[in-house]
C-alpha cells in the first residue's frame, strides 16, 4: 500500500472506529439534487490548498483529489509541509489539477479550504486576488475586515455538521471526508468516481465501514453552499489514451529498485527518507529479497555494500546526518569500485536543521563527501516519474561502471504526488542476477581492460586457475592485493576516475528549454525542474528572451554545457542552498570551477519552501540589471 | 514509455577480453584443499605473533572439513588481525575499521550457500565496532566471528584497546589504562550471541575444536582467541600458556552450555580464566526469519513474474 494510503489510513483508524458507531450507521445520506447555484465556471485548472492539522487526514484529501485526477487524465502535482512533531501541528497540502500540464503546485491557491483559524490567517495570502476561501466557521471566528473583499469568504461549519452527519457522538473526526464532499460539489467533480476511491480504500474492512465513509462524502457533498455564487468545471483532460498512475517521489523510487532488480537493502529511519525504506521492507519479501533495518546509518551502508559484492546491487540511503555517517564506507566502494546505490533525500540542513522542509544543498556531500579522491555517480530525478526510471538507471550505473551511485532527491519530490503515463513494467522489469558460473581466471582490476572498467566476481565463483580476489579499501594490485607502489596508485587512482570520465563522454547532452539563445539561461537540478519550466513560459509569454537548462546528471557533468551556455547573455543556476562564502550555490559553484565561466552566477534560497514562480522570475530580472 | 538513458545490459566478466571455458568439476572429484593451495600472500605479521597460529588452523580447519576455494568468504576489518583476508586464497573482502560485520551480514543474509567468516581485533570488535558486535549478536545472523585479543591495538602501535586490564601502561596511558576492560564473554552472552567460546592461539588443537563447532553452529557464533602481540603486549597470556608456566583450564565438561547465568558466572573467573564453550543455544537466525518471511509472502505470489507482482502495486495506483 503506498505511503500516502498508510498515512491516510493511521489517521483514518480514529474517525473509522467512530464511524462504527451504531446511531452514525443507520443514518443514510444519498446524494440528492444540490442547492441552488448562480453560475459554473469552466477552469483549465485548480490550485486548491488545504490547511489545517495533521492529524486531521487532510493528506488524504489531497490524495483522493491526485488521484481522482490521474484517473480523470489531468495532470496534477502536490505540495505538502508535514510538522516534524509527532503530535500534530499545523500542516499543509496543496493540489494543482490542470488539464494541460502541470509544471509546479503553483504559486496562488484559487481556493483555500482553511480546518482553523491559524490556518485562515497564515494561509490568505496564499490565495489569488479574487479566489475562495472556505472555512469551518466552527473554528474561524475572526475573519480579516480588510480581506473581505479580496477574497470570497465561505464559510461552513465543518466540524459541527460533521458530527450531526454521522450521528452526534460530539467528535469531528471524519471532516475531512466530510471537506471532500464538499469541494466535489464546490469544482464539480466526478462522484462516481470518488465514491469508487473511497471503496477502494476502504476494500478489506468491515463493509459498513465503506458504506460509513460514503455518507460522510455525501453528507459534504448535499450541504447546500448557499454562499457559494459560483462552482467550478475542469475541462476535461488532454492526455487521453493512457493510463496514469499516481504516487509520491519516494513511493517512485522503491518502486523503481524493485523493477530494477534490487533485491537487498537496509537502512536507519530519517525523515523523509523513511518512506522508501518501510515500502522496500514491505515489498522485498515478496521477490524473495530483504531489507534491514541496521543498528544505524554505518551499519546500513555496510550491509549494502557486503550484499552487493555478494553479487547483486543493493541499495541503502538516508537523509543528510545519515549520508555524512555514510562517507567512510562511501569511499571504501569507491576504492573497491563496488557497485552501490546510495539514495540521499535531501532536507535542510545542516545537521538535523530542518528535517521536514525542502532544501538542496547535499550536492556537495553527495559528490565530493568523504576523504580522499573518491570519483562516485550522482543523479538527480526531477519529477515523480523521473523518479521511477532515474532509481532503475542508478542500478544500471553501478553495475556498468562497478560504482556507487548517489541518487539525490529532496522532500519536495519525495512527498509531492503526482501522476504519470503507467509504465510497461513487463519491459521495464529486469533480471540482475549474479553469474556464479566458474571462470578461468579473474582479476578484478585489470589495467590492461579494453574499457578500463573494473569487473567483480562474487563470492561463490570457482576460479580455476585457484587465484582468487580480495576487494579492499587498501590501494591494491589488479587481483586486490595491498600495494604501496606510487606506480600503482597512481595508475589505480586514474582507473578509478577514467571510466566516470568515460561514463561523462556517454552522457546524453541536455536540452535547452526553450530557445537555445537569449539573454537568461535558467539553470537547475532536481525538484526545480517544473518551476524553471513554468518560469521560462511565463517570462516568455511577456516576450522575455529566457530559457531553461535542467541538469540531471550531476556527477559527472554532461559534456556540451558549455556551447550551451554561449548563447546566453546571463546563466543563472538555480538552486534551493545558501549562495556560500563567495556567492555561489552549490551545483553554480561546480559550473563555474569547470567552466570558468563569469556568466554564471547563482539565483539562491534557504526558507524551506520549493521555487515559485514570480520569486524565479524577480531574481532573474533583479540579477540581469 | 520513458526511455532510459542506460537500460539494462547484461555485464560480460572481463570487459572484452574472450573468456576461457571452465570444465565442471563435481564435488566427487574434488580433494581437500592443501595448505599451499589455500594460502595466498605471505603474512605480514611480526615473527612470532599469535596472529599465524590461528591463520594455521584455519587452513586446517579448511582442508579438514573439505571447504571449497569459492564457498568460503573471510571478511575483516582494520587491524594486525583484519589483514587474514589476505592471506587465504579464497574470496574474501578487507572492509573498514569496526565494520567488517554488517558487510558480512550483507553477505551471510543474501547469501545462505556461503560459510562466512571473519576475523578481527580486540579494537575493532569491542571499540569503533562495538555496536555493530551487539546487534549483529542480537540479530543472530549466521556467520563465524574469531576476534584475535592482543588486549592491544597493534596496528597502530600499542595504544589502549578496550581489552587491555587495567593498570596497563601504553603510548595512549603512559602512567597504565584507567578504564575498565571489556569481558568479551559477557559482552556476547549479554547481547544475545548464541555461541560464545573462549579459545587460546597457544592451544592449536583448541582453536582447531572451536572453530569447527562455531562453524557448525546455526547462528551468530563468537570466539574470542587470545593472540599475543609479540611487539606491543608480550607475555600478556603467560598466565594461560603452560610452557611458560601459566595454566590452559577447559571449563568442566559439567557446565551447562544453555544456562546464561552459569556461563556469565564462569565469565567472571579470574584471569587467566577458563577456555572452551561459555554458550550455545539454538534460537532462530534472522536469516532463517527472513526466509521465512519471504516464504509467506511468495507464497501469496505463487505463478507471477516479478513484473506481475510489481503489477498489483501500480495497479492500487491508479
Ligand atoms: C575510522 C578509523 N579510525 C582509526 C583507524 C586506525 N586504526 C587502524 S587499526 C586500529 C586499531 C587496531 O586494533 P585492533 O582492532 O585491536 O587490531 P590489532 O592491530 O591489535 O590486531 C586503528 C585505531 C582506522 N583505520 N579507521
Ligand atoms: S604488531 Fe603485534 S599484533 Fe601486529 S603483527 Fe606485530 S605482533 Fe602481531
Ligand atoms: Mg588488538
Amino acid at each position: 500500500m503506498s505511503a500516502l494510503l498508510g498515512l491516510a489510513l493511521c489517521r483514518a483508524g480514529t474517525w473509522l472506529n467512530f464511524l462504527k458507531n451504531p446511531i452514525f450507521m443507520s443514518t443514510t445520506i444519498v446524494p440528492g439534487t444540490p442547492g441552488p447555484v448562480s453560475q459554473i465556471s469552466q477552469i483549465p485548472e485548480a490550485v486548491i490548498r488545504i490547511a489545517g492539522n495533521s492529524q486531521d487526514g487532510i493528506q488524504a484529501i489531497g490524495g483522493f483529489l491526485a488521484r481522482l485526477a490521474g484517473r480523470s487524465e489531468q495532470e496534477v502535482m502536490t505540495f505538502m509541509t508535514i510538522p516534524s512533531t509527532i503530535s500534530g501541528g499545523p500542516s499543509i497540502f496543496q493540489v494543482r489539477i490542470g488539464s494541460g500540464e502541470v509544471l509546479s503546485a503553483g504559486d496562488e491557491a484559487d481556493m483555500l479550504l482553511a480546518f482553523y483559524q491559524h490556518s485562515y490567517d497564515n494561509h490568505l495570502g496564499s490565495l489569488r486576488k479574487g479566489g475562495v476561501v472556505l472555512y469551518d466557521s466552527d473554528h474561524v471566528k475572526e475573519l480579516q475586515p480588510e480581506n473581505l473583499s479580496k477574497y470570497r469568504h465561505v464559510g461552513v461549519a465543518i466540524s459541527g455538521l460533521t458530527v450531526e452527519a454521522i450521528g452526534g457522538s460530539g467528535r469531528d473526526k471524519g471532516k475531512n471526508v466530510f471537506a471532500l464532499g464538499l469541494l466535489a460539489r464546490m469544482f464539480d467533480l466526478s462522484v462516481p468516481k470518488l465514491h469508487k476511491l473511497l471503496e477502494e480504500r476502504f476494500t478489506g474492512k468491515d463493509p459498513s465501514i465503506v458504506q460509513n465513509a460514503l455518507n460522510c462524502f455525501n453528507a459534504g457533498y448535499n450541504y447546500t453552499l448557499a454562499t457559494a455564487h459560483e462552482l467550478f468545471r475542469l475541462k476535461p483532460g488532454e492526455n487521453v489514451g493512457h493510463n496514469q498512475v499516481v504516487m509520491s517521489g519516494n513511493e517512485a523510487i522503491a518502486l523503481g529498485l524493485l523493477a530494477a532488480g534490487v533485491r537487498f537493502g537496509a537502512g536507519y529511519p530519517i525523515t523523509p527518507w523513511s518512506d522508501i525504506m518501510e515500502m522496500l521492507r514491505r515489498e522485498l519479501p515478496k521477490y524473495g529479497g530483504i531489507f534491514v533495518q541496521g543498528e544505524d546509518e554505518i551499519a546500513s551502508v555496510s550491509m549494502a555494500i557486503g550484499a552487493s559484492y555478494a553479487g547483486r546491487v543493493a541499495v541503502t540511503g538516508s537523509s543528510g546526518p545519515g549520508i555524512a555517517l555514510k562517507t567512510e564506507a562511501l569511499g571504501w566502494a569507491s576504492m573497491a569500485e563496488m557497485p552501490l546505490v546510495i539514495i540521499d533525500v535531501q532536507r535542510g540542513g545542516p545537521s538535523t536543521g530542518m528535517p521536514t522542509s525542502v532544501e538542496q544543498s547535499d550536492l556537495n556531500i553527495a559528490c565530493f563527501g568523504g576523504h580522499g579522491d573518491s570519483p562516485r555517480v550522482v543523479l538527480a530525478p526531477s519529477t515523480v516519474e523521473d523518479c521511477f526510471y532515474t532509481a532503475i538507471e542508478a542500478v544500471n550505473l553501478a553495475r556498468k561502471y562497478s560504482t556507487p551511485v548517489i541518487l539525490l532527491t529532496d522532500q519536495g519530490i519525495a512527498t509531492r504526488i503526482e501522476a504519470f503515463p503507467e509504465p510497461d513494467l513487463k519491459k521495464v522489469c529486469q533480471d540482475i542476477s549474479p553469474d556464479l558460473s566458474p571462470i578461468a581466471d579473474h582479476k578484478p582490476y585489470d589495467l590492461s581492460a579494453p574499457d578500463g572498467i573494473t569487473r567483480h566476481i562474487a563470492p561463490g565463483t570457482r576460479v580455476a586457475s585457484g587465484k582468487y580476489p580480495v576487494v579492499t579499501g587498501l590501494e591494491h594490485d589488479e587481483l586486490g592485493h595491498p600495494t604501496g607502489s606510487p606506480k600503482l596508485h597512481i595508475a589505480m587512482t586514474s582507473k578509478r576516475r577514467s571510466k566516470l570520465q568515460k561514463l561523462g563522454r556517454e552522457l546524453p547532452v541536455p536540452k535547452v528549454y526553450g530557445p537555445s539563445e537569449g539573454q537568461i539561461l535558467l539553470v537547475g537540478w532536481g525538484s526545480a525542474q517544473g518551476p524553471i519550466q513554468e518560469a521560462v513560459k511565463t517570462a516568455r509569454a511577456a516576450g522575455e528572451a529566457v530559457s531553461g537548462l535542467h541538469i540531471k546528471y550531476i556527477n559527472p557533468l554532461p559534456e556540451g554545457l558549455e556551447q550551451i551556455f554561449e548563447g546566453f547573455r546571463h546563466v543563472f543556476v538555480v538552486e534551493l542552498n545558501d549562495e556560500g562564502l563567495y556567492g555561489y550555490g552549490q551545483l553554480a559553484a561546480v559550473l563555474r570551477a569547470r567552466y570558468c565561466n563569469p556568466k554564471i552566477r547563482g539565483i539562491n534560497k534557504v526558507d524551506g519552501l520549493t521555487w515559485k514562480i514570480r520569486e524565479i522570475l524577480d531574481r532573474a530580472r533583479a540579477l540581469a540589471q | 514509455m520513458n526511455s532510459l538513458a542506460f537500460p539494462f545490459v547484461p555485464l560480460d566478466r572481463t570487459g572484452g577480453i574472450p573468456l576461457i571455458p571452465v570444465p565442471p568439476l563435481p564435488d566427487s572429484e574434488r580433494k581437500p584443499l592443501t595448505k599451499k593451495e589455500v594460502s595466498a600472500d605471505h603474512p605480514t605479521w611480526c615473527p612470532g605473533c599469535g596472529d599465524f597460529s590461528v591463520l594455521a588452523l584455519y587452513f586446517k580447519m579448511i582442508e579438514k572439513r573439505k571447504l571449497w576455494h569459492e564457498k568460503i568468504t573471510t571478511v575483516a576489518g582494520i587491524g594486525c588481525s583484519s589483514r587474514f583476508p589476505y592471506f587465504v586464497q579464497a574470496h574474501g573482502a578487507h572492509y573498514i575499521h569496526g565494520r567488517a560485520l554488517p558487510f558480512a551480514s550483507g553477505i551471510s543474509l543474501s547469501r545462505p550457500d556461503l560459510h562466512v567468516f571473519v576475523f578481527g581485533g580486540d579494537g575493532d570488535a569491542f571499540s569503533i565496532g562495538g555496536n555493530h558486535f551487539n546487534h549483529t549478536a542480537r540479530k543472530n545472523i549466521k556467520l563465524t566471528y574469531v576476534v584475535m585479543d592482543n588486549q592491544v591495538y597493534g596496528l597502530t602501535k600499542n595504544q589502549t584497546s578496550p581489552t587491555s586490564p587495567l593498570g596497563r601502561k601504553s603510548k595512549t596511558d603512559a602512567w597504565g589504562s584507567a578504564d575498565r576492560p571489556i569481558n568479551p564473554m559477557k559482552q556476547a552472552i549479554s547481547a544475545g550471541a548464541t555461541f560464545v567460546g573462549r579459545t587460546s592461539a597457544t592451544s592449536p588443537n583448541h582453536v582447531l575444536e572451536m572453530m569447527e563447532a562455531a562453524m557448525d553452529h546455526d547462528g551468530f557464533s563468537f570466539i574470542e582467541c587470545l593472540s599475543e602481540c609479540v611487539e606491543f603486549f608480550p607475555g600478556a597470556f603467560d598466565a594461560a600458556i603452560p610452557r611458560k608456566g601459566g595454566k590452559f583450564e577447559l571449563i568442566p565438561p559439567s557446565h551447562d552450555v544453555t544456562d546464561e547465568y552459569a556461563a556469565y558466572r564462569l565469565a567472571d573467573n579470574p584471569w587467566p580464566g577458563q577456555f572452551g564453550i561459555f554458550y550455545k543455544v539454538n534460537r532462530p537466525t534472522k536469516n532463517a526469519s527472513e526466509a521465512k518471511i519471504i516464504a509467506d509472502h511468495r507464497a501469496k505470489v505463487t505463478g507471477l513474474a516479478d513484473w506481475q507482482i510489481l503489477q498489483k502495486n501500480f495497479d492500487r495506483m491508479k
